[in-house]
């Protein structure tokens, strides 16, 4: 009986979140963007048996076609069908933002919590160290880690040159620095969290650490992560698509947004239009995210101010 | 408060030692050093001269030796020569901090102009077109690529308006201050595009949250007229926490605008930052990274001061600076 009225009660509280999540149109509209985005990125060898193209094939005739039925974005400085570039692309892109945004959430949260539940010296240390990480200049930081050879840490040779290397790099250095946001968010939320009443009640009855820490603290400190942590995609989108356009993140013939736009800015007098649509992209992603980190947030905590 | 700083700033001096250890060591591990690019240019050179050059320059040395040598150069001054220059690397970055500096604090000025009526406008009425209007151009201006957005620009007023100049500094032969203004033209815009959207959202819910205190209900009961209310009792109020915000923006700034400064080839650090990288030029790179992170620093503290500044009640010696 008691499970059931609890049941009941969790259910009635997923129903108000998504009552109010609704309410946040542009959360709404941007959650339709992104699914439509990610159905796009998965169906890219779809739409290459779709239209009859091979989006990996040069061919030196077919370059900068306006758009046209059998290339309905054109083609780029190549003669590679644009749209299906653009789905490769968004594979990467989109793959690589979510990966390591769920490792800096990881990372963040064994940081952060144990920082926030042990107190003291401990959490002097890890939070000093967490001020010293946020303090680093990011974007000239991510290109040197870019650009360390691999070869001279001693990865062997047909690991570092493998084509996938570049695209674990990335995830790994994002998520080196990515963490702090979480770190900060959940030591702040655990010590809040470690003077209430249930958590107090528990000690009482003479749970343990492990029992508090994960039946009690950690499904808690969930959902602001979450939001915090829907908000970094966007930015970790960014970072990608910066480095992939500098030519230091993915590496081609591999696609991703921002290599996409690396020759763009050569060609922009004789092709402008091929700097329009990766941007455009790049641009819906991010904001739909972040649009999305707000409807979260106002869905998840209704007390947070807005 | 003396305490305090003095514990900020030794924090920041490991901060900055570390991080000078650990910039020096990657820079080693990225691929060619100085001598292997003597070796590309020059097919003469014989293994014994390659031997040779590197005990000249050091480079045969285990890493921790070859630090602690640059630690006590550079703490005497001496942060060495710039490769691609051929001069002392502090004397490359100075001129380049200077138009960073002149770049970032017209962008400062013009988001805060911007901003500050924008989000207070906004916070009068919540839920109106004005409120959307301003909430999408905040998170238009923070979601868009900054390449993307100078790309763009330089499209559209450069290649086909010829309006302004599509990077550079001045134009050669001219430089007068017209001349330069107009060459900061699109970076500036970039660069406050980018920047105007976090101020305005932060004014705004600063607003909103002073707005809901009672001396605001007590002020309107008395009969104080709106524009007067918003102004002299909201706004100084709201402006305050605002301080912070900036003292940390200001910090980041000195590497935030690498990629505009790299796009519109605006000699300002980040630039030099990303072409010493590429160039192989490490005590440049090194010391633009390390004055980089100095910034930061700075910006930490001084907003961590500000905090008290603004509200008297926050203890720092307590460790609340950090909350």
């Amino acid at each position: 009986m008691t499970i059931q009225s609890g049941a009941v009660a969790l259910g009635s509280q997923r129903k108000r979140m998504w009552s109010r999540f609704q309410r946040h149109r542009m959360a709404m509209i941007s959650g339709a963007l992104l699914l439509g985005l990610a159905l796009l990125a998965v169906a890219a060898p779809g739409l290459e048996i779709l239209l009859g193209v091979d989006g990996g094939r040069v061919d030196l005739y077919q370059r900068f076609q306006l758009p046209s039925l059998a290339h309905p974005l054109g083609t780029d400085e190549l003669g590679r069908d644009l749209l299906v570039r653009l789905a490769y692309g968004g594979q990467v892109s989109l793959s690589v933002a979510l990966v390591a945004a769920a490792f800096s959430a990881v990372l963040g949260t064994l940081v952060g919590l144990p920082a926030g539940y042990f107190g003291g010296r401990f959490d002097d240390i890890l939070m000093r160290f967490t001020d010293g990480v946020i303090s680093l200049p990011l974007l000239p930081l991510l290109i040197v880690l870019v650009a360390v050879d691999l070869e001279k840490l001693g990865v062997p040779a047909d690991i570092a040159q493998s084509p996938n290397a570049g695209l674990y790099r990335i995830i790994f250095i994002i998520a080196l620095f990515g963490w702090t946001t979480v770190a900060r968010l959940v030591r702040a939320e655990t010590l809040a969290l470690k003077t209430r009443g249930f958590v107090r009640a528990a000690h009482a009855m003479g749970a343990n650490e492990a029992t508090v820490i994960f039946r009690h603290i950690l499904p808690n400190v969930v959902s602001p992560t979450i939001v915090a942590t829907t908000l970094s995609v966007g930015n970790i989108i960014l970072l990608e698509s910066v480095l992939s356009f500098l030519g230091m993140g993915i590496q081609p013939p591999m696609a991703s947004w921002g290599n996409m736009l690396t020759n763009a800015q050569d060609l922009m007098w004789s092709a402008p239009q091929l700097a329009v649509w990766p941007g455009l992209f790049i641009f819906f992603t991010v904001i739909s995210f972040n649009f999305l980190g707000d409807g979260l947030q106002d869905a998840l905590d209704p007390r947070a101010l807005n | 408060m003396i305490r305090f700083l003095i514990n900020r700033l030794g924090g920041s001096l490991v901060v900055l030692l570390i991080m000078s250890f650990i910039i020096y060591g990657l820079i080693g591990l990225m691929p060619g050093d100085p001598i292997d690019e003597m070796i590309a240019a020059n097919p003469d050179l014989t293994s014994e001269d390659v031997a040779h050059l590197k005990s000249l320059h050091g480079l045969d040395k285990p890493i921790m030796e070859r630090y602690g040598n640059w630690l006590s150069a550079a703490l005497g001054g001496d942060f060495g020569y710039s490769r691609i220059h051929a001069r002392p690397a502090l004397e490359i970055l100075m001129p380049h901090l200077w138009n960073t500096t002149v770049l970032m604090s017209i962008v400062m000025a013009l988001s805060l102009a911007i901003a500050i009526p924008l989000g207070v406008a906004a916070a009068y009425k919540p839920n109106s077109f004005l409120d959307y209007g301003a909430n999408l151009i905040s998170f238009a201006g923070i979601s868009v690529p900054p390449f993307w957005l100078a790309l763009l620009a330089i499209i559209i007023f450069s290649v086909t308006l010829g309006w302004f100049p599509a990077g550079g500094m001045e134009t050669v032969g001219d430089g007068g201050l017209g001349d330069r203004a107009r060459h900061m033209v699109l970076p500036v815009m970039v660069l406050t595009l980018h920047t105007v959207g976090g101020y305005t959202r932060f004014i705004r819910a600063s607003m909103i949250q002073t707005l809901r205190q009672d001396f605001i209900r007590t002020a309107r009961a008395k009969g104080m007229s709106d524009i007067r209310l918003l102004i002299h009792h909201a706004l100084r109020n709201a402006i305050l926490p605002l301080v912070t915000v900036v003292a940390l923006g200001f910090g980041s700034l000195f590497s935030g605008a690498l990629i505009t400064e790299t796009m519109f080839s605006w000699l300002g650090v980040g630039k030099l930052i990303f072409d010493s990288i590429l160039g192989n030029d490490f005590n440049l790179a090194l010391v633009g990274l390390l004055f980089a992170t100095l910034m930061t620093l700075i910006g930490n503290i001084i907003a961590d001061i500000a905090y008290t500044w603004v509200d008297p009640r926050i203890d720092l010696a307590a460790g609340a600076g950090r909350a």
